[in-house]
């Protein structure tokens, strides 16, 4: 696709990734846009216990603002912030913190894929007058002439692999965003960035939820809850074991995930952990290390991407976290809106509120969040 | 790329003639206005002659002329300068932040305040101030003319109940000064702020009357400049720059460029409202100041707009300056009673007499293209147009 005389907008975190992305296409000779997306302010509740005063090199913090406007004023580009927070807060921190609430562990990068970066931030570049949207996400997309299907592959980089967290991407919005990072190595990246006079290319990456400063997430659900003149709702109860067994006792649902190491069984005195978070029942059910595997999953909210629908059982590689090796398993549909994921092998800590993802190789099917 | 300045209201350009009136002072005319040596002479000389000119556009004496670094600082001397703890203070919902946030802060230290809210054409009803008076308030402290909306208060009303109650009464007038003639006596106000950049003066610059008789408390502390109401050296060009945009201003009047100034707001106005669907001039049917045009696009954020006119070489803004990038929508908009989606859907284009009738033409060209475009893509747009079919 010749997009030479596209107008492109670029997503500009401040961080070296968008940077480089702004940079290169600059250097293609495309006609450039900056814009940054103002999420969350970041001092908003600096003045809660323990939560960091100064937050430093995330997202949405002014230095990161500061950051990707010298970059644009370093490139000659116009840049602008757009503000997004009360979007972000009503779709991405409060879905966030009641999956919390009631068990689950979510993944707020892909909401804020679905509903900010990719869907509102899309129609503001659009609307100013951009074709298309360039982001700094390690990922490929193109064109599949064979099955008229814009296509989401993994990036060479697999220590970025991005797509994880894109696989809700419309076929829409896939033909108008541009992944310039996609062919690139991370330190192919540093280089250009370096080469391009980006006095920001020693920049360390950024590792946590943007919002959550520290990357204490219970920290962040007491000062927010707070903030709203909430409490957290009283979920403390029993530990059970799959037989149900009460062992012990906790003091809230929301301090768990599965998979988390709880302590050691009082009988085997080996390692013990979460298997499950029931939320009904308040209640966290432990086991051993074995009783964490599982065979299958269900996913539900499905979006398909190489596929237009899954007609028949289909054999695929899943990753359920940003951070598993995909996985071998056989996807089949159960209901309209449901699949059923059967792993050739079974799979540890299966999560409910995480994604399943299932992959062709490199190409990303689509996927679906876990029940 | 050619590039039309409708965002005046934000800051104006520098009249080329303020600046020729500036230049000597920043080089060869320097001197300190407290100095015995002739270089002080010079100085002093050039900043009563300013004070002057601001003297006449006011219609007060010169001895009644505070200078300051600007608008934020006047309201700031002004409501620190006279209300204690105890002391209650009437103001207005749709006050600039300058009033607003330093009355936040009068609250904190024990004053009490009073917000009046304002009617649909954003309008404070005098009776309201009237019936806000208590025993202890020392202070009734309304904008003349708002920054977003334009429109102007009946300050010579809400000054006849002031003098009637003995309560001392401060209007921020940063902008209406240069753009309807004021008259400090028949506003019977104590206290009025204004701006030299507001009124193609320079930045950093700045005025407040101060009644004689009004015994004001300085917020800095230093020499005895400016009668010990506020210390530190005159910034000997901005005031000569603010003297003479003060000058030009009042000349404005009769020269038929505030006329003229109106006549192409007005054309804005018909021209967005004939064109456009969906668009309603906020404080249609109120007095305004004769610059400035707040018009809600429905179904549109205005934060796309401006980046989409700003790209194509009109500057505009959603608002106050101070108010971009801002989670809430506008609280004077709001305080009128508009939604949170209008209020952020409104976008303000302020003129300067710079503005030619060309300008106007290329911005009231550019408009409806820029709306179109943006709403063809605004899911909301799409829904409310669906819905209404």
């Amino acid at each position: 696709m010749d997009t030479k005389d596209q107008t492109v907008a670029v997503a500009m975190s401040g961080g070296v990734d968008s940077s480089t992305v702004a940079a290169m296409l600059c250097a293609r000779g495309h006609n450039v846009i900056g814009l940054t997306l103002q999420l969350w302010n970041q001092r908003r509740l600096a003045r809660h216990d323990g939560v960091p005063e100064a937050v430093q090199g995330r997202c949405c913090s002014l230095d990161d603002v500061y950051d990707a406007r010298y970059v644009a004023e370093k490139l000659g580009i116009p840049y602008y912030v757009v503000n997004q927070e009360s979007r972000f807060e009503h779709d991405v921190v409060q879905p966030f913190v009641e999956e919390y609430l009631s068990g689950r562990t979510p993944i707020p990068c892909s909401l804020c894929n679905n509903h900010l970066k990719f869907d509102q931030l899309l129609i503001t570049a659009r609307q100013i007058g951009a074709d298309l949207l360039a982001t700094g996400h390690y990922a490929r997309n193109e064109y599949d002439g064979h099955s008229g299907r814009w296509i989401l592959k993994r990036p060479a980089d697999l220590s970025k692999d991005q797509t994880y967290f894109l696989f809700g991407l419309t076929q829409e919005q896939l033909s108008r965003t541009l992944f310039p990072l996609g062919e690139m190595r991370k330190p192919e990246v540093r280089e250009e960035a370096r080469r391009t006079g980006l006095r920001l290319f020693e920049k360390p990456d950024s590792q946590e939820i943007c919002f959550i400063p520290g990357g204490d997430y219970k920290l962040f659900l007491d000062a927010y809850l707070d903030e709203q003149g909430e409490a957290i709702p009283d979920t403390a109860g029993e530990l059970v074991t799959t037989s149900g067994e009460v062992v012990g006792t906790h003091d809230g649902i929301h301090n768990f995930t599965v998979g988390q190491r709880k302590g050691s069984g009082i009988a085997t005195g080996s390692p013990l952990y979460v298997l499950e978070i029931r939320g009904d029942k308040r209640q966290v059910v432990v086991g051993g290390a074995d009783e964490l595997l599982s065979p299958r999953l269900r996913a539900r909210r499905l979006n398909w991407i190489a596929i237009d629908d899954l007609r028949e059982p289909l054999r695929v590689s899943v990753k359920i976290r940003h951070r598993h090796e995909a996985a071998p398993a056989l996807v089949e549909k159960v209901s309209d809106d449901e699949v059923l994921v059967t792993f050739d092998t079974p799979q540890r800590a299966v999560t409910p509120g995480q994604a399943a993802v299932f992959f062709d190789g490199d190409v990303v099917l689509g996927g679906g969040w876990i029940l | 790329m050619r590039r039309v300045y409708l965002d005046n209201n934000a800051t104006s350009p520098l009249l080329p003639e303020v600046f020729e009136a500036m230049r000597p002072y920043f080089l060869e005319k320097f001197g300190n206005a407290s100095s015995i040596h002739q270089q002080g002479q010079q100085a002093r000389a050039a900043v009563e002659n300013a004070r002057e000119h601001l003297a006449e556009l006011l219609n007060c004496r010169a001895a009644e002329i505070v200078f300051t670094s600007g608008g934020t600082e006047g309201d700031n001397l002004a409501l620190f300068g006279l209300v204690s703890p105890g002391d209650h203070v009437i103001t207005s919902a749709i006050e600039h932040h300058a009033v607003l946030n330093a009355c936040k802060r009068l609250e904190s230290l024990g004053c009490d305040v009073t917000y009046l809210p304002v009617d649909g054409r954003a309008l404070i009803d005098p009776h309201d101030v009237k019936r806000a008076l208590r025993s202890n308030t020392k202070l009734i402290s309304i904008i003349f003319g708002n920054n977003e909306t334009g429109v102007l208060q009946d300050v010579g009303e809400i000054g006849k109940i002031a003098a009637e109650a003995d309560v001392y009464f401060h209007t921020d007038a940063v902008q209406a000064a240069g753009k309807v003639p004021i008259d400090v006596k028949k506003i019977a106000c104590d206290l009025l702020t204004l701006t030299a950049h507001k009124m193609h003066g320079p930045i950093g610059a700045g005025a407040l009357f101060v009644r004689k008789g009004t015994l004001l408390q300085p917020m800095m502390y230093g020499g005895r400049h400016e009668r010990s109401r506020r210390a530190g050296t005159e910034n000997l060009p901005g005031i000569v720059g603010l003297g003479k945009a003060a000058e030009i201003a009042r000349n404005g009047f009769s020269d038929g460029s505030v006329d003229r100034m109106a006549s192409l707001r007005n054309q804005v106005e018909k021209t967005v409202v004939e064109t456009l669907d969906k668009v309603r001039v906020n404080s249609v049917g109120a007095p305004r100041v004769p610059n400035t045009t707040n018009i809600v696009f429905d179904c549109l954020e205005g934060e796309a707009m401006v980046i989409a006119l700003d790209l194509k070489g009109l500057s505009v803004s959603t608002g106050a300056a101070c108010s971009s990038g801002a989670i809430e929508p506008s609280h004077v908009l709001t305080a009128m009673g508009l939604s949170p989606d209008r209020a952020r859907a409104s976008i303000r284009f302020s003129l300067g007499k710079q503005n030619t009738a060309d300008d106007i033409g290329f911005a009231l060209q550019l408009i409806p293209e820029v709306v179109t475009r943006l709403r063809e893509l605004s899911p909301v747009y799409k829904r409310a147009v669906s819905s209404r079919a």
